[in-house]
């Protein structure tokens, strides 16, 4: 796969793209939020700091799930009254694009689904189940979070957000669901957890005091 | 661009435990678990801190009783848990009231950068191990409700009302004193299933009971652990076999030792060597003369004998001094039987008691020749007794079969018992506890 490479439209700096179907990135050194277009790239808006976290995942983390090798292209990170979680943006080496999200150390692998028939967030409550794939799910909880900022790579625009609604449902057999209610269009991602140990990850971050 | 491009940023930087202080009495304040800490408590003043705010702002400050116990397992302690290590970063004592009485545990939080939170409760020195569930349990109602955790069922042990009573050190999440949560628990033990709902939220977690030896052991604990009290609502019952497994075993063992009476019985030759009838006329003087009997072979190899004494007496008595004799060596088995048999009629109706008949056997009798002398004693005033005398040789024995089936049966109503009493324990906590019977 050839890499697309580009300059940044803001300071110039060398654009690379890991993943050929990316839509928007983040320019390491000046931040700016970087929109693909036609012909260049355009500049949509400015990072702030990100809060400082403490996953031991980063940019280019790798890892396998289902016999594939992923690498970490990018990240959204949201915070909410009990903390703050990530969906880490992963790409396989086959092409696609899945989403690893880490909340507290605890990890799930979801894949968007789309073309499908979504409840309107008012209406949901928790306790009440809906069928996709043949796979029924309960609604475990609903999340009020707070978008606080993009790094890397990711497969849509994704930017100007505040706060945004999430809902999580779970399957009896370790499967859940994500309803994101962040655009006007609800979307619906599937999977499933994972045990941290069967990723078998590698460039993890390091943290002081352990090993 | 010809200066090509500029040197990267400085990567972030490695997290690191942050020390501050209390903003209520300055005492310092670590966060162990980085940035997922959303709530730390000051373990000098017991102010619960916001983790997330920079200058530590106070949520709440309680007052903790002087009775208030400290953790087994002190904040900061590190240990090895299957295999991974990890950090006590946490301490709560909870609490549910039944009765006017409050029971009291601990929870441990344990934290590892990698592989997140784990839980640690003790309950009078019992143990759990316990992690968030991954996959939704499926409750069923019904007169005892169950939930369907990984395809496996646990029985619902107790529903009661938690408060929080006491929290030092840091959690991720927003802990209060005075807290509640309705605490549903299933159990299928080892393992224990807790569905736990406050706030509109419902977050399930399956503890699996562990000896306090291996906590001791994981964490490097000086001294011994607190001995456990009573029967905790998840604690494996003490027999190293199933009650299933005894009944299964002792099953098969008294179906293998009735084959093997089939087959001793099939083997004995039951062979008759000898049979005369004799008779005792009334009014014969008391300890008439013995006599000897015609000599007769014992064939094969050695083995039992058995003398067969067939009577007529009613309500009477015979007494026979037998001797079994050797016409080869000399060598004599001497024996007495008595034969009685008594009946009649009273107001419960007809009894019975005695046998007109008496079997002895004479183990280990080798080939040869023998005859057998005869002592008949009988009451002087005795009516007409006749008697017939059957010896047959290599009879099979059925006693010790008898003896060994008891001999198995006893450790299986002791197994039975101490499971049952176990179980009584273990379900007297309970909502749904075990019933005496109405015979106890």
């Amino acid at each position: 796969m050839t890499q697309p490479v580009s300059n940044c439209p803001n300071c110039g700096a060398k654009i690379v793209f890991q993943w050929s179907s990316s839509v928007q990135t983040v320019c390491t050194y000046c931040k700016s939020i970087l929109v693909r277009t036609d012909v260049d790239l355009k500049k949509v808006g400015q990072v702030a700091d990100l809060p400082p976290d403490s996953s031991p995942i980063q940019l280019n983390t790798e890892g396998i799930y289902h016999d594939k090798a992923f690498v970490v292209a990018g990240r959204i990170l949201y915070q909410y009254e009990q903390g703050g979680w990530n969906e880490w943006h992963i790409v396989r080496n086959d092409g696609a694009s899945a989403w690893l999200s880490d909340a507290q150390d605890e990890y799930a692998i979801s894949f968007a689904i789309p073309g499908q028939t979504l409840p309107a967030a008012l209406r949901v409550q928790v306790g009440q189940q809906y069928t996709w794939n043949n796979q029924t799910y309960t609604v475990t909880v609903i999340t009020e979070a707070h978008y606080k900022g993009v790094e890397g790579e990711l497969p849509f625009q994704y930017w100007d957000k505040t706060d945004v609604t999430f809902v999580d449902l779970r399957s009896p057999t370790g499967k859940f669901a994500t309803l994101d209610y962040s655009d006007e269009q609800p979307a619906l991602y599937l999977g499933e957890f994972v045990e941290f140990d069967d990723l078998k990850l590698k460039n993890l971050r390091q943290f002081e005091g352990w090993s | 661009m010809s200066a090509g491009t500029p040197p990267l940023p400085n990567p972030p930087a490695k997290p690191q435990v942050k020390a501050l202080h209390c903003p209520q009495c300055g005492a310092s304040i670590t966060l162990r678990s980085f940035q997922q800490a959303v709530t730390v408590v000051c373990e000098s003043c017991h102010c619960i801190l916001d983790a997330k705010d920079p200058t530590l702002k106070i949520l709440q400050q309680f007052q903790a009783t002087t009775g208030e116990l400290p953790p087994l397992i002190p904040l900061g302690t590190r240990g090895k848990l299957r295999g991974t290590d990890y950090e006590v970063i946490g301490f709560q004592r909870r609490s549910i009231e039944s009765d006017g009485v409050r029971y009291d545990w601990h929870e441990y939080l344990l934290f590892n950068p990698y592989k997140g939170f784990r839980y640690l409760s003790e309950y009078q020195g019992h143990w759990n191990d316990i992690t968030v569930c991954k996959d939704l349990p499926v409750v069923r109602t019904g007169l005892v409700p169950s939930a369907n955790y990984l395809g496996e069922s646990y029985r619902h042990f107790q529903t009661a009302d938690a408060s929080t009573g006491y929290v030092i050190g840091e959690f991720p999440w927003q802990v209060r004193v005075g807290e509640r949560a309705a605490v549903t628990d299933y159990v299928r033990p080892p393992r224990l299933l807790s569905c736990e709902q406050s706030s509109g939220e419902t977050t399930w977690s399956v503890g699996e009971y562990t000896y306090p030896q291996e906590i001791w052991k994981a964490f490097n604990l000086p001294g011994k652990p607190p001995e456990p009290i009573g029967v905790f609502e998840n604690q494996p019952a003490p027999a190293t076999v199933s009650v299933k497994q005894v009944w299964a075993a002792f099953l098969a063992l008294t179906i293998f030792l009735l084959g093997l009476m089939a087959f001793n019985d099939m083997v004995a030759s039951k062979e008759p060597v000898f049979t005369s009838a004799y008779q005792l006329n009334p009014g014969t003087p008391k300890g008439e003369a013995s006599f000897v009997t015609d000599v007769f072979e014992l064939k094969g190899r050695t083995s039992n004998v058995e003398i067969k004494t067939s009577t007529n007496v009613s309500n009477s008595w015979i007494y026979l001094n037998y001797a079994l004799i050797s016409q080869d060596t000399g060598r004599a088995w001497d024996f007495g039987r008595e034969v009685s048999y008594y009946s009649g009629y009273d107001s419960d109706g007809s009894w019975s008691e005695g046998s007109r008949h008496d079997t002895v056997i004479v183990p280990s009798v080798p080939p040869g020749h023998y005859y057998l002398r005869i002592e008949p004693e009988v009451d002087a005033r005795h009516p007409l007794i006749s008697y017939t005398v059957v010896v047959r040789r290599d009879v099979p024995v059925f006693r010790f079969y008898g003896y060994a089936l008891v001999g198995l049966f006893l450790p299986v109503l002791y197994v039975t018992f101490k499971s049952i009493s176990f179980e009584r324990a273990r379900w007297s906590e309970s909502d749904h506890p075990i019933l005496q019977s109405e015979s106890d």
